[in-house]
């Protein structure tokens, strides 16, 4: 039997209240989720990497609605949008800045996490799900790299997709499977294209779901690494240096978010191709699998692991442990809540030991980056002109160096962190 | 904090709320501007949707060409003057008097609806349900006794006469669409434009 309503509230809200528990997700997740109130400018970039995404999700949807995924009409339909599509030209490059800014703003999140050790106990699991994330949103942008099927989409295609020919025994099968074709061809493009735009968008909202629950469940982070819920109100049990995220950190992410918005549109309106470096010149020549470009270089956000994989010589004739190396590069990050072995969570408290690693680890980082935009014809010589360190492959020996403190930075983490003398961490936060 | 409660002043927030969420909406529904007009028809599907020109040299008295403009079938009839006679006859009209402005333009919103009284330029696009109306000109044939001439739909049974005007009891509600045209000199015609003067 259906029961007459027997609510007290007769609004909108407490009519929705009574079947969907908006006003009660309202208070869990803003008005009464309680963060610490010592953030500072690092803690803008999470707000802004989920800002980027639903900008690209949309950009992506209207791209979409002009885009042909065919080797014979995707290189055309792009040029389409750009020129008869009525703004096309705007969407596509809010899409194609929005892809460069994205791993900006990512870089930038996940290096606040290594300063503050957001990724201690208990916050071990909102730190894997966060390197997931890093790890699709590479895959999305290498998928989405084909689709304009210029020269660079094609050739950085095929390259990547001849990585896996040399996983030992069954890369040659791997690849082909990979490829759908022997080489990179309409059918490649046809199921990037749908990796691109279905799989992998809906596999990312689902692990940024993930993410922000279990944040909202362990409480966020701070730049003093000290658990404010250790610290509550004896009456209302509200951490003493927590406030409400909505008012305090919606409005301090508008700020964040306006500053953001002039550098993404200064990009888009008078510096689109960035000098190359987010849209590259050959990506503007159809793609042709008889020629290869004189200089093949990855667009910038991934040069640091391309700059791995050249700097790893070939062992036993075979370019796997380049490959590996390149890899593992990315997926050691997974290991690095159980590599901390230090008694303090945030660098404020932690030692010159540290500090000088963390630095160690950010140098190698922006010199492979850099290395990595190098042409490989120049790659030996390119230092020549410089006195002291100029000559034959010291672009070579520079990243292999950088290399090895790359790795060393997490691989000794365990032995420099425990070894490093920190400071006492005070009972409250300092603003 | 909260024991300072009494001195927040209210009027002063919601002056900054509102101003905030005004700004704001300006600004997202401008942002939104692109994306809205990126789904119009774009500047390629505008060059295909131009004007078109029709050489009509060749069309003689009673015969009838079929053009295409925008992807629709234009036919283009050049009524003999025992074809324009007949109209007259025509008593059975749902719309007689052209009292539906959008099927016409002004130019030719008189008895035959054309700009010459013996070229017919109309839509072949049946007014019901889209389909593409048969040609039948000559009275009789297998249309019947009653027949005087015009065009028949096959999809529903929507019959039209020879101004494209719509018999009663079709389910075609309206006339068939003359679009706008022009005469660019005796033998062309120029469909999709207007002619000059005629807003």
């Amino acid at each position: 039997m259906v029961k007459e309503s027997n609510s007290t509230s007769n609004s909108l809200l407490g009519w929705i209240d009574e079947r969907f528990p908006l006003s009660s997700f309202i208070k869990n997740h803003l008005t009464g989720y309680y963060a610490p109130k010592n953030f500072n400018f690092w803690y803008f970039f999470g707000a802004l990497a989920l800002f980027v995404f639903v900008m690209q999700i949309l950009t992506g949807i209207f791209l979409t609605m002009h885009y042909k995924p065919s080797a014979a009409e995707a290189f055309a339909s792009v040029e389409y949008i750009m020129r008869d599509v009525s703004f096309g030209w705007l969407i596509r490059y809010m899409h194609s800045t929005g892809s460069s800014l994205f791993f900006v703003v990512i870089y930038l999140h996940m290096f606040r996490g290594l300063m503050y050790g957001s990724y201690r106990r208990p916050r071990e699991l909102l730190w894997l799900f966060g390197v997931f994330i890093f790890l699709l949103l590479m895959a999305e942008a290498f998928f989405g790299y084909l689709l304009p099927w210029g020269q660079m989409s094609y050739w950085g295609a095929q390259v990547i997709v001849n990585l896996f020919t040399s996983v030992p025994f069954i890369g040659p099968d791997l690849a082909e499977w990979v490829r759908g074709d022997y080489l990179v061809s309409d059918a490649t493009l046809n199921r990037f294209f749908a990796f691109h735009v279905i799989a992998l968008p809906l596999a990312l909202a689902g692990l940024i779901f993930g993410h922000l629950i279990a944040l909202h469940e362990v409480g966020s982070n701070n730049p003093d690494g000290i658990d404010i819920k250790d610290m509550k109100d004896k009456k209302t049990g509200i951490p003493m240096d927590g406030i409400p995220f909505h008012p305090y950190y919606t409005v301090k992410d508008l700020v964040g978010l306006s500053v953001f918005l002039i550098v993404f549109a200064s990009i888009i309106f008078f510096a689109p191709e960035m000098g190359g470096y987010f849209l590259e010149a050959n990506n503007f020549v159809p793609a042709n699998p008889l020629v290869t470009p004189d200089h093949i270089a990855p667009v910038w956000y991934f040069t640091p692991f391309y700059s791995i994989l050249r700097a790893v010589p070939p062992l036993f004739n075979s370019q796997f442990p380049g490959v590996a190396a390149m890899g593992l590069s990315v997926l050691i990050f997974f290991f690095v809540p159980w590599l901390d072995k230090s008694k303090v969570r945030s660098i404020r408290y932690k030692g010159a030991l540290y500090k000088k690693w963390l630095s160690t680890f950010v140098i190698s980082f922006i010199v492979l980056g850099y290395l990595g935009t190098v042409p490989s014809n120049v790659w030996g010589q390119f230092y020549n002109a410089i006195p002291i360190i100029g000559g034959k492959d010291v672009a070579t020996i520079i990243a292999r160096i950088f290399t090895v403190t790359y790795f060393l930075f997490f691989i000794l983490m365990p032995i420099y962190s425990k070894k490093d003398i920190t400071k006492s961490v005070p009972k409250r936060v300092r603003m | 904090m909260a024991d300072e409660g009494n001195k927040i002043d209210l009027n002063r927030r919601k002056f900054l709320l509102t101003a905030t969420s005004v700004t704001g909406a300006i600004g997202v529904s401008a942002a939104g501007i692109p994306f809205v007009s990126s789904m119009l028809p774009s500047e390629k599907a505008k060059a295909a949707g131009a004007a078109v020109e029709v050489d009509i040299a060749g069309i003689k008295p009673g015969e009838i060409k079929t053009s295409e403009w925008r992807g629709q079938p234009v036919w283009i009839l050049n009524r003999s003057d025992a074809m324009i006679k007949k109209l007259d006859n025509n008593k059975e009209l749902a719309d007689p008097d052209l009292n539906v402005v959008s099927q016409q333009p002004k130019y030719c919103k008189n008895k035959t609806r054309s700009i010459k009284s013996n070229l017919l330029v109309v839509v072949g696009i049946c007014t019901h349900l889209g389909c593409a109306p048969a040609p039948k000109l000559l009275p009789k044939g297998d249309m019947g006794s009653e027949w005087e001439g015009g065009f028949f739909c096959p999809c529903h049974g929507s019959k039209f006469d020879l101004a494209g005007r719509v018999f009663k009891g079709s389910p075609a509600p309206t006339n068939l669409v003359v679009p706008p045209h022009k005469y660019i000199d005796d033998h062309t015609v120029l469909i999709g434009e207007d002619p000059e003067g005629v807003a």
